[in-house]
């Protein structure tokens, strides 16, 4: 099965949660009698989401080989000339980096995060990306304090 | 009218307005030439900045010039290393890069930026005239006719996705719809489908959101596959920016009538700048006549100037929806959108009533932004262009850190960063499978919207009643359900007669 139709079953499981979710809503006492309540558009949508889902499922395959290999601008059948290792490091860069924001404080994860995807990316000089992430942080975190006036904690907890 | 084009002068030649529309211009131009950037991350990037300036007609303003200069940085990347940062912008690139390859980049880049200057100004000219007059009709509108309109919007827009995409564009509509009903809704004030999430009681995140389904996906693309963004040949000089008088000759009647066909795809929602560059290509290349018609894909100038006409036009085609019914027809414009809901501004046909300064300026602030990519950019680009050879060891770790600032400035809440990166995975893989995701973000910005509309509707006439109850709101329906139904019936019909033909062979 092709990845468009994996993606449509995840759609359904998702449209069924959701209906079920909106069905057994509970309703406050004084919108029993309303006419329109909290709960009919969901219904209405995951009675559409189901329908479009199961249509994309159930559609005869038009695909040949060809068109089943090549996903959109990507070609699944030479998936080794892509660099799915890099952005999978970036993936977790970017995670850590959400994660480490608040306790390390902008700057220091910044300056990290920005070296750590540079390298994951096969940047080896260090000292050029340094220094270009220190000025690009340290200006970005000026323009948000100042122009835009809004907070963001530079240092480590310890140290603020 | 008068009135409003002096208020809007007024607002607009204001200093600092004056100034936003000068810096969205370069920064549009700079980030947009950038390979894999569209306007869509751009502006979605923009949007906190935007937002923290506060007044409304500002915002929209330096979001409008941004949106400007990223289809002119597009134009630029896609002639000079046939890398267009913009879907728009691909037409661009047939005869636009070949020009660069005989030598002729420079006059290339004249040919489109006039041809932008041209198709862009005689573009705002008629927004001036068509959108006045739709909005004196909105106003007619009752909450009916909205929802029926909104339907009409979110249909068009997965009819124009193209052929075997319509039922996924539709589905990712729903989805869209269904993620704008977590949270607390307008009519009803308790949390729903939250979870019990804390974090989702206010829902997700419009420009949070926004940034996952465009900027996040385009930076990982770029990871996955380096050739997108190759940048070896872009080192080379420019020079002989000049366009002769027989060339000019040549390029003015395209220039005329791809102004005035991108004005009016670009006015009909789900088309856009993207459809109105290659139909514009195509009809050009269909008029053109035998010595002209040989030198399409070789490095033609009216190939050139065709597209480049064509999607300016129709970028400020795209506002008379936005500005005049508050229906976004293209994925930049539900952002702008969004914006525009989170000034405290509501856009409809009241807008021009209501807050008749920042339409106008708005308006006012296109003519100056064309003029400013015109005169500014174009002596500015061999310079600019420099910009092609940073490598993308340093460019995507820059393009990933904008992107989590923006989210994370907007709600100062790190699980915000995570949600992100979670949608941002999700968004790249639907792309793998061809969904298209711009339905998705319409979907999710009208929804809040269409519930009230549908909302008020079945309460004022106690049920379904409203559908039929007056002749405008039904036909409006019926107009939607003919969009869905239009395209599976001409695929139908094309199959058929594909069939036809192979029997007769």
């Amino acid at each position: 099965m092709a990845l468009d139709k994996w993606i449509a079953v995840f759609f359904l499981t998702i449209a069924l949660a959701y209906g079920y979710a909106s069905f057994t809503y509970s309703l406050l006492p004084f919108e029993r009698n309303m006419t329109f309540l909290p709960n009919t558009m969901p219904k209405v949508l995951s009675g559409l989401g189901i329908l479009f889902s199961l249509i994309i499922i159930l559609s005869p395959k038009k695909a040949t080989q060809a068109d089943e290999a090549s996903l959109g601008d990507f070609d699944v059948s030479n998936i080794g000339q892509y660099k799915i290792g890099q952005a999978l490091g970036l993936i977790a860069a970017m995670i850590l980096y959400a994660l480490a924001l608040r306790p390390v404080g902008f700057i220091l994860a910044t300056i990290l995060f920005l070296v750590g995807t540079g390298w994951v990316l096969g940047e080896r000089k260090v000292h050029i990306m340094f220094t270009a992430a220190s000025i690009g942080t340290v200006g970005i975190w000026y323009l948000v304090q100042e122009a835009l006036g809004i907070f963001l904690r530079p240092l480590p907890w310890f140290l603020s | 009218m008068l009135e409003g084009v002096m208020l809007g002068i007024q607002t607009a030649f204001s200093l600092q307005n004056f100034i936003l529309v000068v810096a969205g211009c370069m920064i549009g131009t700079i980030i947009g030439m950038l390979p894999g950037l569209g306007p869509m991350s751009i502006i979605a990037i923009m949007i906190p900045v935007a937002i923290s300036i506060g007044e409304p007609s500002s915002a929209l303003i330096l979001l409008a010039g941004v949106y400007y200069g990223a289809i002119f940085g597009g134009s630029t990347s896609s002639i000079l290393i046939n890398a267009p940062g913009v879907a728009g912008t691909v037409a661009t690139s047939f005869d636009g890069y070949p020009m660069a390859r005989q030598g002729k980049a420079g006059k290339a880049l004249t040919i489109a930026a006039i041809s932008s200057f041209s198709g862009g100004t005689i573009g705002v000219v008629l927004l001036m005239g068509f959108a006045p007059a739709l909005s004196s009709v909105a106003l007619l509108f009752h909450s009916a006719e909205y929802f029926a309109l909104m339907v009409v919007g979110l249909s068009a827009i997965a009819a124009f996705a193209g052929t075997g995409m319509v039922v996924k564009a539709l589905m990712m509509t729903v989805i869209g719809l269904i993620m704008a009903t977590v949270g607390e809704s307008a009519l009803f004030n308790a949390p729903r489908f939250t979870m019990g999430l804390m974090d989702l009681q206010s829902g997700f995140s419009f420009v949070t959101l926004a940034m996952a389904l465009f900027a996040l996906p385009e930076a990982l693309y770029l990871v996955l596959d380096p050739k997108r963004g190759a940048s070896s040949e872009a080192g080379e000089a420019i020079k002989d920016l000049r366009i002769t008088r027989d060339e000019a000759k040549k390029i003015a009647p395209v220039i005329a009538r791809q102004s005035l066909q991108g004005f009016l795809i670009g006015v009909m929602p789900g088309a856009g700048a993207t459809i109105a560059s290659f139909l514009g290509y195509a009809v050009e290349r269909n008029i053109a006549k035998g010595e002209d018609q040989d030198e399409f894909g070789k490095g033609s100038i009216k190939g050139l100037a065709a597209p480049e006409t064509a999607n300016n036009a129709a970028c400020t085609g795209s506002f008379v929806p936005l500005l005049t019914l508050g229906i976004p027809g293209s994925g930049t414009t539900a952002i702008l959108l969004g914006a525009l809901i989170a000034l405290n501004v509501n856009p409809g046909p009241r807008l021009m009533i209501d807050n008749p300064s920042i339409f106008w300026a708005v308006i006012i602030s296109m003519y100056i932004g064309n003029v400013v990519l015109l005169i500014l950019n174009l002596p500015l680009i061999p310079y600019i262009a420099k910009l092609l050879t940073i490598p993308r060891n340093y460019l995507i770790p820059f393009i990933l850190f904008f992107t989590m600032v923006g989210a994370y400035i907007g709600q100062n809440n790190a699980t915000e960063l995570l949600i992100l990166v979670g949608l941002g995975v999700c968004a790249t893989i639907l792309r793998f499978a061809d969904y298209p995701l711009a339905p998705l973000l319409i979907g999710f910005i009208l929804g809040g919207m269409m519930e009230d509309n549908f909302a008020r509707s079945v309460m004022l006439t106690d049920g379904l009643y409203f559908m039929y109850q007056r002749p405008m709101t039904l036909a409006l329906l019926v107009i939607g359900l003919l969009l869905i139904f239009m395209p599976a019936y001409r695929r139908r019909r094309a199959l058929a007669l594909k069939k036809g033909v192979a029997q007769g062979d």
